[in-house]
Formats: structure tokens, C-alpha cells, sequence
């Protein structure tokens, strides 16, 4: 039995909950005031989800692109995402919402344009 | 000197405040109307916010700050609202009369009708703070570091300290952090942080940078970029306890201790200011002391939600159209809206009100400090109008009160705002 303490996101009150996990599978959550607070932990200790957001240089423009994962990729996959965005040089012009990489490092997850450029 | 040009409506700012305010007058029939914009393209700070967040209340969906913007500033576009960008207002007086220059028009002057004020805030800035040290290169506020970061594409420094824990510092936490650069500690004064949990959680603990909470920067060292800093522990009085110095080797230390509304223009006009919010004094119309001159945003008091920002500003924009085509209300009543125990800022300060109104009226302020299961009252001359428990409230988190139509014409005198015991 693996015990982990996860602090909650979803409002103010932040409740520590402690998470019982046995062969990566959640076994109880405590400390939880709501339901809310059980589904968050349970995702965080068996798969843990995070929108990347950053920004890639553009051949031709003095202003860097901001972009974004379409949907969360797994936290462990956030430096190898990172990493893959260093060697993207997207062309101008640019629209809001074009895809800048394709399922990056394998996650099945675009990284979208958030402004136009250009 | 240019001939003076006659507006019925001038936007001071193109941020989130000034394009809802723009967008509701526009919508009510106001044609004659420019905003005005001190960078070079509309927005504001949600520029800079490439984070994503914002608009959940409003459009149901996290966005980042860009795209949150350009949705304004697209709607905007389509109704052909005029927004002159790369321009600075210089003044404005209380007959509403505003002095600008800009590159393409150079110096102009305007008569508005009506005047909003959505100018926004600034950071506090590291004179606020008398930190002992040197004045040496290498400090920056959180938010010219991210305007560094995200618009520039620059890196201020790759070993970063961060004092304040503010949303804006932890957001820079991360952001330094995924470009590259060492986050070695975020410092904060206070028993508890101002920032969100998630941004707790998402910008620092996944990253495994530490949180020292009651501490804070007493040294700063280097000749011409800064070396390092210290960091002492604080007593529940904030004072810094000797003996418990650290010390930090880092060539950057980034400041989120606090935004203040930015006022100059408004002081200049004589607008009466709250000690409080250091933000205008305004009614339930957004209107402040001067008729004609409104203030939304930031610059009114200093949001947690742009979605509330969006908001309030289409209220006040409402407001200025309505006295431009003559149909402002007559009041029967007008009352203050006073601060109780617990309670900071509470907006609006003054409510004019109608015997038969049928408009609900939000007041909004920040706890002073964190309650748990407690209740925030709105009282009038001793009966209780409404009263809303909550787990928790935080002065991270705005608080809103909405009073309903029924309890609004139950107003028969001036108000107190206060927190009591569940």
C-alpha cells in the first residue's frame, strides 16, 4: 500500500487529501469535502492531465507565437512537449487555431496556434 | 494645435474592460465613439497571458488571454468600432475634455460626452517594498518579465527567485521554468498564498519549486546584476526573525506583490478615489464623482476573473450610452454602500435607486483575510437583505453578492457589507 498527498485545485478550500494507492490503482481517497475532490485525485495518482502553453519563434516576426495543446497531454509528457516545440519554426501568416505540430511526442494531441501573425 | 473634435463617447484603454464597455454603448445606438489605446494593438494584459483560464464564466470554455482578447476585439472589428491604437492620453479634465498624441494624429484634443475610464492596473514595483541592497540590474516585476517572455520572446535571467505568490508571480514560475531557467524559491510574506490552488499546484509543485510561506527578501546583492538574495522568516507581526537567513545564488528576481489601478489620468480630473480600492468612487451605473466619466476594469478595483471584468465594463458601457441619448434614471434614493467587519472595497460604493426598479444590483469586495464556513451579510439599518455561507473565502478570490430585484426595492438607507459566523 502507497499513500500519496494530493492538495485539491478546484476551489479555494484546498483540501490535502490522502490518496491509498495498491498496484497503481487508487484504493481510497480522504480528507475530501466534496465529490469533486475524489475524481481530481483519483485522475492525479492513476493518470495526471496538464494544458501546455508556450510560445515558438516565427521566422520573420520580432514577436515569438503563442500556442497551445488542443486538449491536456499527460503530465509526464510535458518536457519531451517542450522539447519537441524547440524545433518548431512555423511561417507567416498564422491563424488563430492552426495546428503549428501534430500529435506531439505521440500523445495524439495538436499544439494549436492562440493568435494570429502575420 | 489641432481644432478640437467633438465625440459623444471616448474609451480610455483597448484591454478587456474598454472592448465590453465599447461593444454594449455600439450596441445601444452610440456611433460617435473611439477608443483609445496605448499600445499598438487592442487587448490589454491578456496579450501577455498566454496561459490558459480565462473565460469559463463567460464562454464556458478555458481559453488562453490572446484568444480571450481577440474575441473582443473580432466583434469589435465587426461592428466598426473605432480603436486608435498607439495612443497616449496626456489628460483629462473634468468637463471631459481629453488631450492625446499619437504618431498619426499627433497632438488631439476631444470633447466627449461621456468618458470611460478602463485604463487598467500596474504592478507594485520594487521601491514599494523598501528592500534593503543594491540597485543593481536584474529585478523585475513578474509581468514585465512576462511581457519579456511571451511577447519578446526574451529570457530575463536563468537562476530566478520570485517574491510574492500572487497568480502572476506563479504563473512566471512556470513560465521561466519551461523556457529553461532555474526557479529556485517563490517567497511570500504572508501565512498563505493569494494565488489559486491550481496555479499552487501546476506552477510550482510540478516543478518541485519550493514555497516559503512567511518569509521574504530582506538583501539584495550585486554590483551591476544582481548575485543573489537573502530570505528571512517572519513572526505573525511581519517582521523579519534574525538568525533564520538563507541565501540564494540568482541572477533574477521577479516581484508579484500587488496590483494598484492606474489613476493618474483620473486623479488629474479630480475623480474622487477610495483609500480602499484605489479605484474610483462609483454608483451602480459605474458613473464616478465627475457626471459623464465611468470607470470599469482594473482601474476601478482589481479583478481575479477578466470574465467579471467583461462584465461590469458592458454595464458601465450600458450606463454611458444611456446618459448620451437622455434616458438616464431619475433616482428616488441614494445610499452608500459601506465596508463591515472582514470586508475590503466593496464596488459599488453608492447605489441610486428607484422605488420600482427591476434590476438586480452585484456588490463585490475581497475578504480581508481567509474565513472558513462563514456567511457574508448585506444589511440595512439592522434587517438582513441577503445572506450567502461559503466553505471558504479568500482575498484571492473576488466575492460576489447579487441582490435581487425584490430585495433591491427593500433599500431604505445606507448599507454595510459584512462577514458573521455560519
Amino acid at each position: 500500500m502507497e499513500e500519496k498527498i494530493i492538495t485539491c485545485i478546484n476551489c479555494p478550500m484546498g483540501c490535502r487529501m490522502t490518496v491509498s494507492m495498491e498496484n497503481g490503482e487508487v484504493r481510497s481517497v480522504t480528507g475530501n469535502t466534496c465529490k469533486r475532490g475524489e475524481t481530481y485525485a483519483k485522475q492525479e495518482c492513476t493518470m495526471p492531465l496538464r494544458m501546455v502553453t508556450a510560445v515558438v519563434p516565427v521566422d520573420g516576426s520580432p514577436m515569438p507565437l503563442s500556442v497551445k495543446t488542443e486538449k491536456p497531454i499527460p503530465k509526464a509528457s510535458i518536457h519531451d512537449c517542450m522539447r519537441a516545440l524547440a524545433d518548431v519554426h512555423p511561417s507567416l501568416p498564422i491563424r488563430e487555431k492552426d495546428v503549428v505540430l501534430a500529435d506531439v511526442c505521440g500523445t495524439g494531441v495538436n499544439i494549436i496556434a492562440t493568435r494570429n501573425l502575420g | 494645435m489641432s481644432e478640437i473634435l467633438h465625440k459623444q463617447l471616448v474609451i480610455i484603454g483597448g484591454g478587456p474592460a474598454g472592448l465590453a464597455a465599447a461593444i454594449a454603448a455600439w450596441e445601444d445606438g452610440i456611433r460617435n465613439m473611439v477608443v483609445l489605446e496605448r499600445e499598438d494593438t487592442a487587448g490589454g494584459i491578456l496579450r501577455q497571458c498566454i496561459h490558459n483560464g480565462f473565460g469559463l464564466h463567460r464562454f464556458g470554455e478555458e481559453l488562453t488571454g490572446p484568444e480571450y482578447a481577440q474575441r473582443d476585439i473580432d466583434r469589435a472589428a465587426e461592428l466598426g468600432i473605432p480603436v486608435q491604437c498607439s495612443t497616449t492620453v496626456l489628460s483629462l479634465s473634468r468637463e471631459r475634455q481629453i488631450t492625446c498624441i499619437s504618431p498619426e494624429f499627433g497632438l488631439q484634443v476631444i470633447e466627449a460626452e461621456a468618458v470611460i475610464l478602463a485604463m487598467g492596473c500596474r504592478e507594485r514595483p520594487r521601491g514599494a517594498l523598501g528592500t534593503p541592497g543594491t540597485r543593481c540590474a536584474g529585478i523585475y516585476t513578474a509581468g514585465t518579465a512576462q511581457k519579456f517572455v511571451n511577447l519578446e520572446g526574451l529570457m530575463p535571467g536563468k537562476r530566478v527567485v520570485i517574491l510574492g505568490s500572487g497568480d502572476i508571480g506563479l504563473i512566471m514560475a512556470r513560465r521561466m521554468t519551461l523556457q529553461g531557467a532555474k526557479v529556485l524559491a517563490c517567497v511570500e510574506l504572508m501565512p498563505y498564498s493569494s494565488g489559486l490552488n491550481r496555479n499552487i499546484v501546476q506552477c510550482l509543485q510540478d516543478y518541485d519549486i519550493p514555497l516559503y510561506l512567511s518569509h521574504t527578501v530582506t538583501r539584495i546583492e550585486g554590483r551591476d546584476r544582481l548575485t543573489g538574495v537573502e530570505v528571512s522568516q517572519v513572526g505573525p507581526d511581519r517582521k523579519v526573525i534574525p538568525g533564520t537567513q538563507m541565501h540564494f545564488d540568482c541572477d533574477t528576481l521577479l516581484l508579484s506583490v500587488g496590483l494598484i489601478p492606474e489613476n493618474e489620468l483620473s486623479r488629474g480630473a479630480g475623480v474622487e478615489l477610495s483609500p480602499v480600492t484605489s479605484g474610483a468612487e462609483v454608483d451602480d451605473s459605474f458613473e464616478t464623482s465627475i457626471p459623464g466619466i465611468y470607470a470599469c476594469g482594473n482601474v476601478l478595483h482589481v479583478h481575479d476573473l477578466v470574465d467579471y471584468v467583461s462584465e461590469e465594463s458592458f454595464r458601465a458601457g450600458h450606463a454611458a450610452a444611456r446618459r448620451i441619448q437622455g434616458s438616464q434614471r431619475k433616482e428616488d434614493l441614494t445610499v452608500k454602500v459601506r465596508d463591515g467587519s472582514g470586508v475590503r472595497g466593496t464596488v459599488p460604493q453608492i447605489l441610486k435607486l428607484r422605488k420600482d426598479s427591476e434590476e438586480s444590483v452585484r456588490l463585490m469586495f475581497r475578504p480581508a483575510a481567509v474565513y472558513k464556513n462563514m456567511a457574508c451579510v448585506v444589511e440595512c439599518g439592522g434587517e438582513v437583505l441577503m445572506r450567502k455561507r461559503a466553505m471558504i473565502f479568500t482575498p484571492g478570490e473576488m466575492a460576489v453578492m447579487d441582490l435581487k430585484p425584490d430585495m433591491v426595492r427593500k433599500i431604505n438607507g445606507d448599507l454595510l457589507v459584512r462577514m458573521e459566523e455560519a
